[in-house]
């Protein structure tokens, strides 16, 4: 079993843990830095629930080795919010009530994050389209549409 | 000992226990396989561990590989398509991938490195059987190269899932050429129906001299019908499968068709 120190920015903090090779990026942030807010939920790349932004880019956590992460710029959804000030996206993901029990939601709002960053205006079918890669058993997925809706009004 | 690309097939691959390499190779830091590049010929190069995603947004890409651009967004979810690679979806051989038979399709050329040295395999000849390809041991993918597109050209991806981004049950790449009103050319290759992506000769022999209306286009698919030999599985039977065949031919025929106007400059 080999370990490697593993070094990189998580929500604009350097962290760096020594861990198996073998480890995923998904669980070296919930196990091995404490950020337990990206979740596992099929960890075989088909739920989205464990979905972060590397580098910017909205991948599922639970299919990069921790390994593969080194030197890249990690947001989770911890990340997100201002203290006490909810980001724009939960804000809407309240207000409405986009959420139920919660697991899906993290996955959700790092892909709407990339989603209102590239596309100012999107629109039902471009929304329905960008968050094809994140399973909800809870809302039917209409107010997750709304809020991000809601989200990209709020900001344009 | 196994490469690691994309790691969107691979990662899953090893999570159930299905592979157990002793020893992972991971490509992502080698910049020589990445990268995009016009070639002096007017045709392309695609390096092997380009994203997916780069063939939605690259305008080399849109300019001198349109089927790619079209098939990109039906591969899996944006964050599939942010990590997995072109090399990757293509070494990887799955039958239901739209990828190889974008290439195939393209009529593109796949670059290998070896401990033999380097060779060219023609995409028609690359794809074996279920996830088995040419490739030999130690043997890497490293680009993929198109060739000019001809004046004229139309293409079109098409294919049929129950949910956007599930593994299609059938799916079509067409590739049109038009002289005028006349069709001059066509290629037809199938996805999700047999084993390997599956070539339609008569997609060219029935439409040559045609203008390729919905007719000319149903023929084909009826062609492609009695051609595949799909199995039948818990997401479709054969039956369904032959059906979409025909189903798809026909829709990427016909929109391939249409692109070929569309796209004409003037």
């Amino acid at each position: 079993m080999r370990r490697t120190l593993v070094t990189l920015r998580v929500n604009g903090e350097e962290r760096s843990a020594e861990v198996d090779v073998r480890r995923t990026l998904a669980d070296f942030l919930r196990d091995d830095l404490g950020l337990t807010g990206t979740h596992l939920g099929c960890e075989h790349g088909v739920c989205g629930a464990c979905t972060v932004l590397l580098d910017g880019a909205s991948i599922r956590s639970c299919l990069l080795l921790a390994v593969q992460a080194e030197g890249a710029e990690v947001l989770t959804v911890e990340g997100l919010a201002r203290d006490a000030e909810l980001h724009p996206l939960q804000q809407a993901f309240w207000d409405e009530h986009a959420l139920q029990c919660g697991f899906c939601t993290p996955g959700f709002l790092l892909t709407a994050v990339e989603l209102l960053r590239e596309t100012a205006d999107p629109s039902e079918e471009d929304i329905r389209a960008a968050i094809g890669g994140n399973l909800c058993r809870c809302t039917g997925y209409v107010n997750v549409v709304a809020a991000i809706r809601r989200a990209a009004g709020a900001e344009g | 000992m196994k490469v690691l690309a994309g790691g969107q097939s691979l990662v899953p691959m090893l999570a159930f226990r299905l592979l157990r390499p002793s020893v992972l190779v991971d490509l992502n830091r080698i910049p020589e396989l990445a990268g995009i590049r016009e070639l002096e010929d007017g045709g392309l190069e695609v390096g092997a561990m380009t994203r997916t995603h780069e063939l939605e947004v690259s305008p080399a890409v849109a300019e001198r590989w349109p089927l790619a651009r079209e098939a990109a967004p039906l591969i899996g979810h944006r964050q599939i398509r942010n990590r997995g690679t072109v090399g990757g979806s293509i070494a990887h051989a799955d039958p239901a991938a739209e990828l190889p038979a974008v290439a195939v399709a393209s009529g593109a050329t796949l670059a290998v490195q070896g401990p033999a040295g380097v060779r060219d395999i023609p995409a028609a000849e690359f794809f074996t059987g279920v996830f088995t390809t040419a490739l030999g041991p130690g043997e890497l993918l490293t680009a993929i190269r198109i060739p000019r597109p001809p004046a004229g050209l139309g293409t079109a991806f098409s294919e049929v899932s129950r949910r956007l981004g599930d593994f299609a049950l059938a799916g079509a790449a067409a590739a049109v050429v038009l002289d005028g009103d006349v069709c001059v050319d066509a290629s037809l290759v199938l996805i999700g129906v047999d084993a390997t992506p599956v070539a339609i000769p008569a997609a060219g022999d029935l439409l040559r001299g045609t203008s390729v209306t919905v007719e000319d286009a149903a023929r084909v698919g009826e062609e492609a019908r009695a051609l595949v030999e799909p199995g039948s599985d818990q997401h479709a039977t054969a039956d369904y499968r032959r059906e979409l065949a025909a189903v798809v031919a026909r829709r990427a025929l016909l929109a391939a068709t249409a692109t070929s106007y569309r796209v004409r400059p003037g």
